[in-house]
């Protein structure tokens, strides 16, 4: 059964102001309703007008995801009811909207390059934000925020031409990246990016699912969806064309009631904006260093393989973060940022920014002088990352070393604790006599114990052997 | 010719409420209505009223918004900063 | 430097849904001049209705850009007058706080939709008042209470603030008892708006003259045809002679599109009324919904209760022609004609400075008189081509037909307010 997937994207742009209104988009430390004005409280008589610099913004991510800027763009009105659209229209674009076509690459399964290539770019107005209150059929109500409302956003729309939950995951943290890369967009915004996805089964229905508010939630999201509709094939159920919503903390999606379905937007240009004219602009856009061409440089320059480059640059601040700490020593540096530090960062869920460079770089050179072994190595980045976490002033790697005693000896210092080892474990050091495989790592594993990680462990494999031989 | 139906689906879409007696008039008034517009119909092609100006901008700096107290003012029942509306779920 | 003045007068023709009793005014070129605000244009701290029951106590917490501009003129704004709902109708019958009368003649209407203030002017109760004009909206009241009304060109004045009927026709403008009044009042709401961004960065306007000698004046055989009063035709044939005894040049001409040309105004104007009225759903500002309903039924009921049998039909009708399947055949050809019109307008004024005939087909109707909604569109026809062209317009007050006033409208080119100014002053001088 063959997986279609398209995704249409909404990220905010990160304009000082809101894309018709002077309005200030820096919003979320703030109370509700806040920043908000006539325009985009949307009250009788108010009029919009357009903000320069969304434009430019837009045209910027039209010019690397190598989309066509026509000649002509407009915005128009999408007419719908919703609390959270105070003109009961949204200003969007329809027919001729900013850009069109274009592609990403993405890493293919099959290993190289595989494109996907996008359907259009447009501009359109965030809704504001509801709080649904209230509990039985009577006694719901909804409460609005409008500090969102009339904040910039692209729509992104692909091609029907992702195959997988993988896919679409590699895709939109291409997309991301690319986004970030060109200072349009800051992913440390709650909700700046927004994903609507739909799928289908090849020869059954296409299925819309909406509200798949964070970017990490779309792997799931689209995994429950293909399982069901994979499901409801395999139980010869009927797939409906329908839309449905991923509901983030259950991990799966539901379906819409039909009545929202009975939607005629009535489209039509917004006589208070002029069109745009802007696909002369273009040219003179200068691009940043994107992604690719960062994941290339970091091969030749520091001489890191393709995985870690890929890794290393999928992430704005993590590839600062890497050129930051590479200059000397690229070889430690990578594995250690990519495969280690990474990790643990993900499992605090801490972002990269927070990561002391100074710290960071020293205990890289420690490693790199073979001072302590990566055991302890790894021992001093929880440390450091859990005392960046508590507040409290991180240590310098030197000094947790000399503190704990981590620095890694010669191997005669350790005779002594090898052969107390050895003394303790008559029936092991017995098992190694008579060649049982597993009893080295055994009496390995307790004088790494005793050491606590101090010790090479072949170091320590060498030891017991000579020692076992006497 | 519009029918009752018609005149009542429209008015789900428009969230005008209609009452039933109004229905009738209506779809009546309509009806002679869209005939006058129907001399549209020799009009020779679609859209198109082109529009004199292009890229009208305003510069990306923040301008006060209103106090808090303004935004609230008209709208009735307010809760903790919200401005109350029907459920929707 | 501020002033106050008092203003404590009867309103007898119900012009006014809200008066300013006491009221501040600055030094200026209006100053201390009382004025009369069109209730669809937003008063910071004045309610501001529409002559709907649906913004019955919504009070703005801004001003429009014009009403700044009077401010800060000296102009003393003494309230605000009674409209159709939303700018819909022609008589200022359809306004939720009862009709306004005709000073002439209280049991005629006073036309509309800026009915009120043009029975505030006509009967002294201010000097001055502005009106707006999506369709002819201040020249039909104008021409009924024997007043000057002009509509300026589409983007002269902010509409900043102006509560939309239909966004891409209207226009803010003067009503007063004569020209000089007019243009003076005009002079001061004039400009750019960098908060309107259909508006224009064009000169101030240049100081009223007279000046008619040599114009050539086109009379488009389109104005006196079938459902013009042959006493309101003769009127103004009559006042057209007078200009070119005045010294213009008088050229008969025609203007084909007039056969769409309401058809595409009331297509256009419906579908973006539609639209625009959708925001008035009680939840930020009016008649509070009932929170207990989904919000699809709430907003139903609130838009029934609030808004008036017209405004329905137009939000209805326009949903319609923009609604998927006639698009094409109602909003998408009604473009199509308003170009049409555009394309006579620009013609026509290759051989002519000034286009006149008749602003209205009739005198005021009685009150009551016309209740068949098409029959009310069609007096539109002789104003509605200048909205959608958006070139100036004003009526100018030419005689009397039944005893009623008849007005004389001028049209002018693009930002020509003055030439159809100087013109219009020629004319009231010529004729005193």
């Amino acid at each position: 059964m063959t997986v279609i997937i398209g995704l249409e994207i909404h990220c905010q742009l990160n304009t000082n102001t809101k894309l018709f209104c002077g309005c200030s988009t820096d919003y979320r430390d703030d109370g509700p309703n806040t920043h908000v004005c006539p325009v985009c409280l949307g009250l009788p008589g108010s009029l919009p007008v357009l903000n320069r610099q969304a434009v430019v913004y837009a045209l910027r991510v039209a010019k690397a995801l190598h989309c066509e800027v026509p000649e002509f763009s407009e915005f128009a009105r999408k007419n719908y009811f919703y609390p959270d659209l105070p003109k009961a229209f949204q200003i969007t674009q329809y027919d001729k909207p900013l850009a069109l076509g274009g592609y990403i690459e993405i890493e293919a399964e099959a290993g190289g390059e595989k494109r996907i290539n996008l359907t259009r770019i447009h501009m359109e107005e965030d809704p504001g934000r509801l709080v649904h209150k209230g509990s039985g059929d009577r006694g719901r109500y909804t409460l609005v925020d409008y500090n969102r409302s009339g904040v910039p956003l692209i729509e992104i729309v692909t091609e029907p031409e992702l195959s997988s939950p993988k896919e679409a995951r590699r895709f939109l943290n291409k997309l991301r990246a690319t986004l970030e890369y060109l200072g349009i967009y800051d992913s440390e915004r709650e909700g700046s990016l927004r994903v609507d996805a739909n799928i289908s089964i090849k020869g059954y229905e296409r299925v819309e699912v909406k509200n798949i508010t964070s970017y990490k939630g779309v792997e799931k999201a689209l995994t429950f969806e293909i399982t069901r509709q994979k499901g409801m094939i395999r139980r010869n159920a009927q797939i409906v064309r329908e839309t449905r919503h991923y509901q983030e903390a259950r991990g799966v999606t539901t379906s819409a009631r039909s009545k929202e379905m009975e939607h005629d937007y009535r489209y039509f240009p917004e006589p208070d904006l002029a069109p745009l004219q802007v696909s002369s602009w273009v040219e003179e856009i200068e691009l940043p260093e994107l992604p690719d061409t960062r994941r290339d440089r970091f091969m030749q320059q520091y001489g890191i393989s393709l995985n870690h480059a890929r890794t290393l640059t999928g992430d704005l601040r993590l590839a600062e973060f890497f050129e930051e700490v590479a200059s000397g020593i690229p070889e430690v540096a990578a594995p250690w940022t990519a495969d280690i530090l990474l990790g643990e960062l993900n499992y605090r869920d801490m972002p990269i920014s927070k990561v002391p460079v100074p710290h960071f770089n020293a205990l890289l050179e420690e490693v790199k002088k073979g001072t302590i072994t990566d055991t302890s190595a790894v021992e001093i980045l929880r440390l450091l990352l859990n005392q960046v976490m508590e507040g409290s002033t991180p240590e310098m790697p030197g000094a947790v070393i000399a503190r704990l005693g981590l620095s890694k000896e010669e191997g005669g210092a350790f005779r002594e604790i090898v052969a107390s080892v050895l003394a303790e474990n008559g029936p092991a050091v017995a098992d190694q006599r008579a060649g049982k495989a597993g009893a080295i790592n055994f009496l390995v594993g307790q004088v790494m114990k005793a050491t606590r990680g101090r010790a090479d462990p072949k170091e320590i494999a060498r030891i017991i052997e000579d020692l076992l031989k006497e | 010719m519009v029918s009752k139906e018609d005149v009542a689906h429209i008015a789900t879409i428009a969230d005008i409420g209609v009452d039933e007696s109004e229905l009738e008039l209506f779809t009546g008034q309509f009806n002679a209505i869209l005939e006058y517009f129907g001399i549209l119909d020799s009009v020779e092609g679609m859209g198109g009223a082109t529009r004199s100006r292009s890229n009208v901008f305003r510069d990306d700096v923040v301008v006060p918004s209103l106090p808090h107290e303004e935004i609230l003012k008209n709208s009735t029942d307010p809760e903790d900063g919200f401005i109350r509306a029907p459920r929707v779920i | 430097m501020g002033s106050k003045m008092s203003f404590d007068k009867p309103d007898p023709d119900n012009a006014f849904i809200t008066l300013c009793r006491e009221i501040d005014y600055q030094e200026g070129p209006l100053s201390g001049i009382p004025i009369a605000i069109k209730d669809n244009i937003s008063t910071a701290g004045i309610q501001t209705t529409c002559g709907s029951k649906i913004l019955k106590g919504y009070i703005p917490p801004y001003d429009a850009h014009v009403i700044t501009l009077i401010r800060s003129a000296g102009g003393a704004i003494v309230g605000k007058t009674n409209m159709d709902e939303f700018g819909m109708g022609t008589t200022t019958e359809s306004s939720a706080f009862g009709p306004t009368t005709n000073p002439v003649d209280p049991t005629r209407v006073p036309g509309g939709s800026s009915g009120g203030s043009a029975a505030a002017v006509a009967s002294g109760l201010v000097r001055m008042a502005l009106g707006t004009d999506t369709g002819g909206s201040i020249r039909c009241p104008a021409s009924f209470c024997g007043i000057v009304g002009l509509k300026p060109t589409y983007g002269r004045v902010s509409r900043y603030g102006l509560i939309a009927y239909a966004n891409s026709l209207e226009q803010i403008g003067p009503l007063a008892r004569n020209v000089r009044d007019c243009a003076l009042l005009y002079s001061c709401i004039a400009g750019y708006d960098p908060r309107d961004g259909t508006s224009l960065d064009l000169p101030a306007p240049t100081p009223l003259r007279s000046e008619i000698q040599g114009k050539r004046i086109g009379v488009p055989a389109e104005f006196f045809g079938e459902g013009v009063d042959p006493a309101v035709a003769s009127v103004v044939q009559s006042g057209i002679q007078r200009l070119e005894e005045l010294g213009a040049v008088i050229v008969p001409c025609s203007m084909p599109s007039m056969r769409y040309a309401l058809a595409a105004y009331y297509v256009t104007s419906m579908s973006e009324a539609s639209s625009n009225l959708g925001r008035y759903d009680g939840v930020r500002y009016g008649q509070a919904p009932d929170t207990v309903r989904s919000w699809h039924d709430a907003y139903s009921e609130i838009r029934r209760a609030g808004f008036g049998e017209e405004v329905r039909r137009r939000i209805l009708l326009g949903s319609f022609a923009l609604s998927a399947g006639y698009q094409g055949k109602y909003y998408a050809k009604a473009q199509a004609a308003r170009q049409m019109v555009r394309d006579d307008f620009e013609r026509l004024f290759e051989s002519v400075d000034i286009i006149a005939g008749p602003t209205m087909p009739t005198v005021a109707f009685r009150l009551g008189e016309t209740s068949d909604p098409l029959s009310m569109y069609l007096a539109d026809i002789l104003t509605v081509p200048a909205n959608l062209a958006g070139v100036p317009a004003l009526s100018v007050p030419c005689g009397t037909a039944h005893g009623m006033p008849v007005g004389l409208q001028l049209i002018g080119r693009h930002f020509a307010e003055d030439e159809i100014l100087a013109a219009a002053l020629a004319f009231e001088e010529g004729s005193a």
